[in-house]
């Protein structure tokens, strides 16, 4: 599947994923994100339960401390 | 009128809530005082240390003192025709929604990255499409390049989204002033969206 990850397009050689394979498939090891699929705040708990699909849009955000 | 007069002006209208007081907010509450913005809601719970001096937009006779009220303070003394509501306290969902309901925009200026998490969860979902810029990523120097933003619908990232603070790398007034006008320069961007200038 192909879908717009952070404004990018990415390719990914499975169907669809859930976001928890995405974040494994990336190498993305971050504690505190903030997950958009579609438009739409996906919580922790959903990680495992939403699915993404091709041509979704999909925004990771890892979020560090400093300020 | 001059174009930022008229710039000034229009600003007027417009209310900015900014969550935190630190190197982010204080310094993007002083540019939006500069331009105009009419009414800044500002937050925070901690007073000035003269550790913050090498970052934040506080002097060292402040030291000790609120940081709400004295960048209230500071703000008027620049522009005294800004008015400020100050809130000392630590935010939490609930003052978040009862504080920035009202205003045109808002500005996450906090320090802590749960903090910034939590701020961000609250405003997708039950603050129904109003518009927040956060600032992620900005300890250290030099890379200024590596400063960016990015948007997401109402959703506004600036800063490089990867150095966090640490024993090594600590926050610095260079980067976080430029990720704090940044995110200022992306306020401005949206209240500006509809202003017309005249001849």
């Amino acid at each position: 599947m192909t879908i717009i990850l952070n404004n990018r397009t990415e390719s990914f050689d499975a169907n669809q994923l859930t976001i928890n394979q995405i974040l494994k498939v990336k190498n993305f090891t971050f504690k505190m994100l903030v997950v958009k699929v579609n438009g739409e705040l996906v919580r922790r708990r959903d990680f495992d339960n939403v699915i993404v699909k091709d041509g979704d849009d999909v925004m990771i955000l890892h979020l560090i401390t400093g300020g | 009128m001059t174009l930022p007069e008229q710039i000034s002006n229009y600003l007027k209208q417009f209310t900015v809530g900014i969550a935190g007081c630190g190197g982010l907010g204080s310094n993007c509450a002083v540019a939006l005082a500069r331009v105009g913005v009419g009414k800044l809601i500002i937050a925070d719970y901690d007073i000035v240390t003269e550790q913050n001096l090498n970052r934040q937009y506080y002097f060292h006779d402040q030291i000790g003192r609120l940081k709400v009220h004295a960048l209230s303070e500071n703000i008027k003394r620049i522009n005294s025709s800004v008015i400020v509501k100050s809130f000392d306290m630590k935010l939490c969902v609930s003052d978040i929604i009862e504080l920035y309901s009202g205003c045109n925009v808002i500005v996450e200026a906090f320090d802590k990255a749960e903090m910034k998490q939590m701020i961000i969860e609250t405003v997708l979902t039950k603050m129904n499409g109003k518009s927040l810029v956060v600032g992620v990523g900005m300890a250290g120097w030099g890379n200024s390049i590596s400063i960016s933003t990015r948007r997401s619908e109402n959703l506004i990232i600036c800063g490089d989204e990867v150095s966090e603070v640490s024993e090594t790398l600590p926050v610095l007034a260079p980067r976080v002033g430029m990720v704090a006008n940044m995110q200022a320069n992306e306020v401005l961007d949206i209240l500006l969206k509809d202003f017309k200038p005249e001849n």
